[in-house]
């Protein structure tokens, strides 16, 4: 352990991010147990030993800043202000769901906080957050779009294409690449020309940081610097963070493909301890820091019992908000 | 009213969308310039360069981007060059543009329009010569369009700049010369679903959109000489498509024939003839039936790219079989 303080320490701000990343890890396991009791229907992909970098890069964003996100996208979802209750009636499929029940894990969004959409098809995202940002440029608004995706995403073309796109027309997005290393079972280095995506990035012209994305406090000041930039107006940035999925790539996946030794070192770097055994060596007492996680356990106990005494949406929900013109006609629907 | 082609129609609808509505912006490649045919032809003078946007070659780029802009309350005319290329970015419109609004509870709308020009002109070849709207009319979500003629061009146009939801809007590329009268009026649109009658007659229904209308018409020239009056139906928009305009006509006639560019097989005639056979099976005189292209690549020789036109003889020979039997 490193006994070393950061110098200028901002204790509240270090001790707000334990806060967030625990009710990020909670909201997680609870949606992992409800996987277990059948409750969770669909597919999850948990971020826990990734949240420093959700915490980290969200901190910088406003209310009216947006974000985009992936599969793997509660963390980011949760950072940027949707309730913990509407998101796990969303997993549960149930009304009141962020998305009344009709997108579940994979499409989860909250628009009134500008979390423009998880996404069920990877790096498509990519693409979106360069059009949301250009309407931002369009219409002079000064607002900042945030869009996370993994390093898998890097081979797909819209990473190309969204990011040239943004540094053609100079668009205020913040392109974060969460590295876990795995692309579901596979080792993305096995699969991946070159350095990776910040390379690629500095390659189109886009400045790119690379950061330890399992100290929160190193991604909070990174992306400080690079939201300012681009702020600023200076055009798209990247942030290359590097983390390490604990779980398996599904809440269903026991992640066999990695060594155990692998697993261990990944395990070893959870963002959350270390937080801890910094605010500890600042001063904060141990149970105030157990409080955190309690207090962030108790309200994801009672989120997750909320949405459990939720109504699943009515028959009608499969036909509404299709479309206008040509609606889907369905006479069960009335 | 004014004389105007089909090219010029389509110009004139975005461009009085454009001053109507500062939130319509039109991104594609090489618009600064007026776009590969010319549809952009001074609009970016008039508009500048980020309302009529260069883009790079980056169909998913386009489609996704407008995805976004449109979730962000602007509304995107995309132009996609040829409809062929549109496959570049079936994500962006079938995954992305036609799922949005659904998949996240009614949170967002995607307002956009994507323009993709369709059909066989000029020796253009397997990759740019592709009718391919049946596929979207397979796609919850998505508004398809298939002007015939320069007013439905306008009108329909400006209905699709005005639509909520995505629209994919055909112009067929052998119509951009096409000349006809156009209304005047700024609001004048068409609206979708609503087919238009071209020929009126009592002996049988031809279904026709996009550059097959004009095939048809010909044909029921040659039929109505003969003494073979036909009712001829423009569709205009194949998502939503007019049922009951065809269901009335075919009640009169007793017989259809769907007319097409596109590939015969699982084409949009096949819908329009199964649900015809469904639901007006006591009305039919004679089996409905289908013209199409064979199932076939296009190719550049015209002779072999003659062989895939449905033609006004073959049409009007399908219909004289119809209403006189099959010859033995
Ligand atoms: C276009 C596309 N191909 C494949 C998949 C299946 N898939 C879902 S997540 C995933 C791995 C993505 O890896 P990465 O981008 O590194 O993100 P991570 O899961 O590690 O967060 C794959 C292959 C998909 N959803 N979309
Ligand atoms: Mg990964």
């Amino acid at each position: 352990m490193n006994a070393m303080l950061p110098v200028n320490l901002d204790r509240d701000r270090l001790r707000a991010h334990h806060r967030l990343m625990w009710r990020i890890r909670a909201l997680e396991e609870v949606a992992l147990r409800g996987l277990d009791e059948k409750l969770v229907l669909g597919a999850i992909h948990p971020s826990i030993g990734q949240e420093a970098v959700a915490v980290g890069v969200v901190a910088h964003l406003a209310r009216e800043d947006l974000l985009l996100s992936t599969h793997r996208g509660h963390g980011h979802t949760l950072a940027k202000g949707a309730s913990s209750g509407a998101m796990l009636r969303e997993l549960l499929g149930r009304d009141g769901g962020t998305c009344g029940g009709k997108g579940g894990s994979m499409h989860i969004a909250d628009f009134g906080v500008g979390m423009l959409g998880a996404n069920g098809v990877v790096a498509a995202n990519i693409v979106i957050a360069a059009g949301a940002a250009h309407a931002v440029k369009l219409r002079g608004e000064n607002r900042v779009v945030a869009c996370f995706f993994g390093d898998g995403a890097i081979n797909r073309g819209p990473f190309l294409e969204g990011l040239n796109w943004a540094a053609v027309f100079g668009l205020p997005v913040l392109f974060v690449c969460e590295d876990n290393r795995y692309a579901a079972t596979t080792r993305t280095d096995t699969m991946t020309a070159g350095p990776g995506a910040s390379a690629r990035a500095r390659s189109l012209g886009v400045p790119a940081e690379e950061v330890d994305g399992n100290d929160v406090l190193a991604v909070d000041e990174v992306a400080a610097r690079l939201v300012g930039e681009i702020r600023a107006g200076g055009g798209p940035r990247l942030l290359h963070a590097h983390t390490w999925r604990v779980t398996g790539h599904t809440g269903a996946d026991p992640g066999a493909y990695r060594s155990e030794d692998e697993t261990r070192r990944g395990a070893a770097l959870c963002p959350i301890r270390r937080a801890r055994e910094t605010l500890a060596i600042a001063g904060l007492i141990l149970a105030e820091l157990d409080g955190d996680e309690a207090e962030a356990r108790r309200e994801m106990e009672a989120a997750y019992a909320e949405a459990q005494a939720a109504p699943f949406p009515p028959f009608a929900a499969a036909f509404s908000d299709v479309q206008d013109i040509g609606a889907p006609q369905h006479a069960a629907a009335a | 009213m004014s004389e105007l082609t089909y090219l010029e129609a389509g110009r004139l609808a975005l461009a009085e969308e454009m001053r109507r509505d500062p939130l319509v912006w039109v991104v594609g490649e090489d618009l600064g310039r007026g776009g590969v045919f010319g549809q952009y032809r001074g609009l970016a003078a008039e508009f500048g360069p980020d309302r009529i946007s260069d883009a790079p070659i980056s169909e998913a780029a386009i489609l996704g981007a407008a995805v976004g802009a449109a979730m962000m309350g602007t509304r995107p005319v995309v132009e996609m060059r040829f409809s062929d290329f549109a496959l570049c970015a079936m994500d962006e419109l079938v995954n992305q543009a036609a799922k949005a609004r659904f998949m996240f509870g009614g949170q967002t709308r995607v307002p956009l329009v994507v323009r993709e020009p369709i059909g066989m002109w000029r020796s253009s070849a397997a990759q740019h010569s592709q009718s391919l709207e049946a596929w979207y009319a397979h796609v919850p979500g998505l508004v398809v369009a298939c002007p015939a003629t320069p007013a439905c061009n306008k009108g329909l146009l400006k209905a699709a700049i005005r639509c909520d939801d995505p629209v994919v809007y055909m112009e067929h590329k052998g119509l951009w010369p096409m000349e006809g009268e156009v209304p005047d009026d700024p609001d004048f649109t068409v609206p979708f679903g609503e087919a238009r009658l071209v020929a009126e007659g009592g002996e049988a229904t031809i279904v026709a959109w996009s550059a097959a209308v004009h095939v048809a018409a010909d044909a029921a020239q040659t039929l109505a000489a003969d003494g073979i009056w036909v009712d001829l139906i423009d569709l205009r928009t194949l998502w939503p498509w007019d049922e009951s305009t065809v269901r009335r006509s075919v009640r009169k006639t007793g017989r259809l024939l769907v007319a097409h560019e596109a590939v015969t097989v699982a084409g949009f005639g096949a819908e329009i003839v199964a649900t015809i056979a469904e639901a007006e099976a006591a009305s039919l005189r004679a089996p409905p039936r289908r013209l199409g292209s064979p199932r076939a690549p296009v190719a550049y020789a015209p002779t072999a790219e003659a062989a895939l036109h449905v033609t006004a003889e073959m049409i009007a020979g399908a219909v004289r079989e119809m209403v006189q039997g099959a010859p033995r």
